[in-house]
């Protein structure tokens, strides 16, 4: 009877996340292309799918990748660009009295943006089970594994991706997540500190500081609008 | 089938960095109590961080760029992120066909 339970509820998960499971297919496919073309073996850019599962740092570090590649530059804009993952992860730990401890932690290794979103969605309105968080974010990772490892091993056939804009596909991931991110005049404030930081580092400064400094300086802003708008109210 | 030592610790490191981000929070809802200033700071992380990833391509790479990343922020008001990321990857192709760039 429990079996039937548990089954019942991964299948449940499987099902929520099919669409995205599905959209993710092209853009892991994307990443394992421009990975190749980067110079990364299809081995190395599946193995990047499998332990750092993040694609947004993943985009990032083929923006920013050197050969030798330097391990320090990468670990550290990995760091910057998911740190949103602590907000996240602090968000849904809340919604977990089903999960033992330790399988709360090991829940926290697969949340990517798309699995914590529906975990936050089903938490809403149902209780959220370990079988149904397994449903959601399994399939949908072992699909971005194997984009990954499909992307890379015919990336090296597709050529240069510039010139039909392959490389553009990053910037424009991140631009649609940037407008996702949209909550009105505070959103602008932050978003303009951010540019403008981050177009002045990366004139300056070598490496990946630009986005440490955009980061900070989006902080700041957001800070300061806070300060103002209580100092007036 | 290679695997090169630098990309291999490369890899590592961004792993364990991503790793301690996914599990920073349950530690901070254990230990920390979350101000409305705190949450403010990390609620503007995410687009921050994206912004200036996008900044250098989106405003000093050439116009091309900054004509794409303008098509595609326009499309994400109505069409889901693969339609907006095509709708990119085409404009900027097309400019760049058409500045020579």
């Amino acid at each position: 009877m429990k079996r039937v339970g548990i089954s019942q509820e991964f299948f449940g998960g499987m099902r929520a996340m099919a669409p995205l499971t599905v959209a993710v297919i092209p853009i892991g496919l994307v990443f394992g292309a421009v990975a190749a073309s980067k110079g990364l073996s299809s081995f190395e850019a599946t193995l990047m799918s499998v332990l750092v599962f993040a694609g947004g740092s993943q985009f990032v570090a083929m923006d920013i990748w050197t050969h030798p590649a330097s391990w320090g530059a990468l670990a550290f804009s990995a760091l910057l660009v998911n740190i949103r993952h602590v907000l996240m992860s602090a968000s849904i730990g809340t919604k977990m009295p089903a999960f033992s401890g330790p399988a709360k932690y090991a829940a926290m290794l697969l949340l990517a943006d798309e699995i914590w979103a529906m975990a936050e969605v089903r938490a809403g309105e149902n209780r959220l089970t370990p079988a149904w968080y397994a449903g959601l974010a399994v399939p949908f990772y072992c699909v971005w594994v194997l984009a990954s490892l499909a992307g890379a091993a015919a990336g090296a056939f597709l050529g240069d991706p510039e010139a039909i804009g392959l490389d553009f596909a990053f910037p424009a991931v991140f631009t649609v997540l940037v407008m996702g991110f949209w909550k009105g005049r505070d959103t602008g404030a932050v978003l303009a500190a951010s540019a403008t930081a981050a177009v002045l580092a990366h004139q300056f400064l070598p490496g990946v500081w630009y986005i440490a400094a955009g980061a900070a300086a989006g902080v700041a802003a957001t800070l300061v609008t806070n300060r103002h708008q209580e100092a007036c109210a | 089938m290679t695997l090169d030592l630098d990309t291999f610790l490369a890899i590592v490191a961004m792993a364990v960095a991503t790793v301690l981000t996914r599990m920073a929070g349950l530690l901070v809802i254990r230990f920390v109590a979350i101000g409305p200033q705190q949450k403010r700071a990390l609620e503007a992380i995410p687009p921050a961080v994206l912004m200036a990833v996008i900044a250098p391509t989106a405003l000093a790479t050439g116009p091309a760029e900054t004509l794409a990343t303008v098509a595609t922020a326009l499309a994400a008001m109505r069409l889901p992120l693969l339609a907006a990321v095509a709708i990119g990857v085409f404009v900027v192709a097309v400019a760049r066909a058409l500045i020579g760039a």
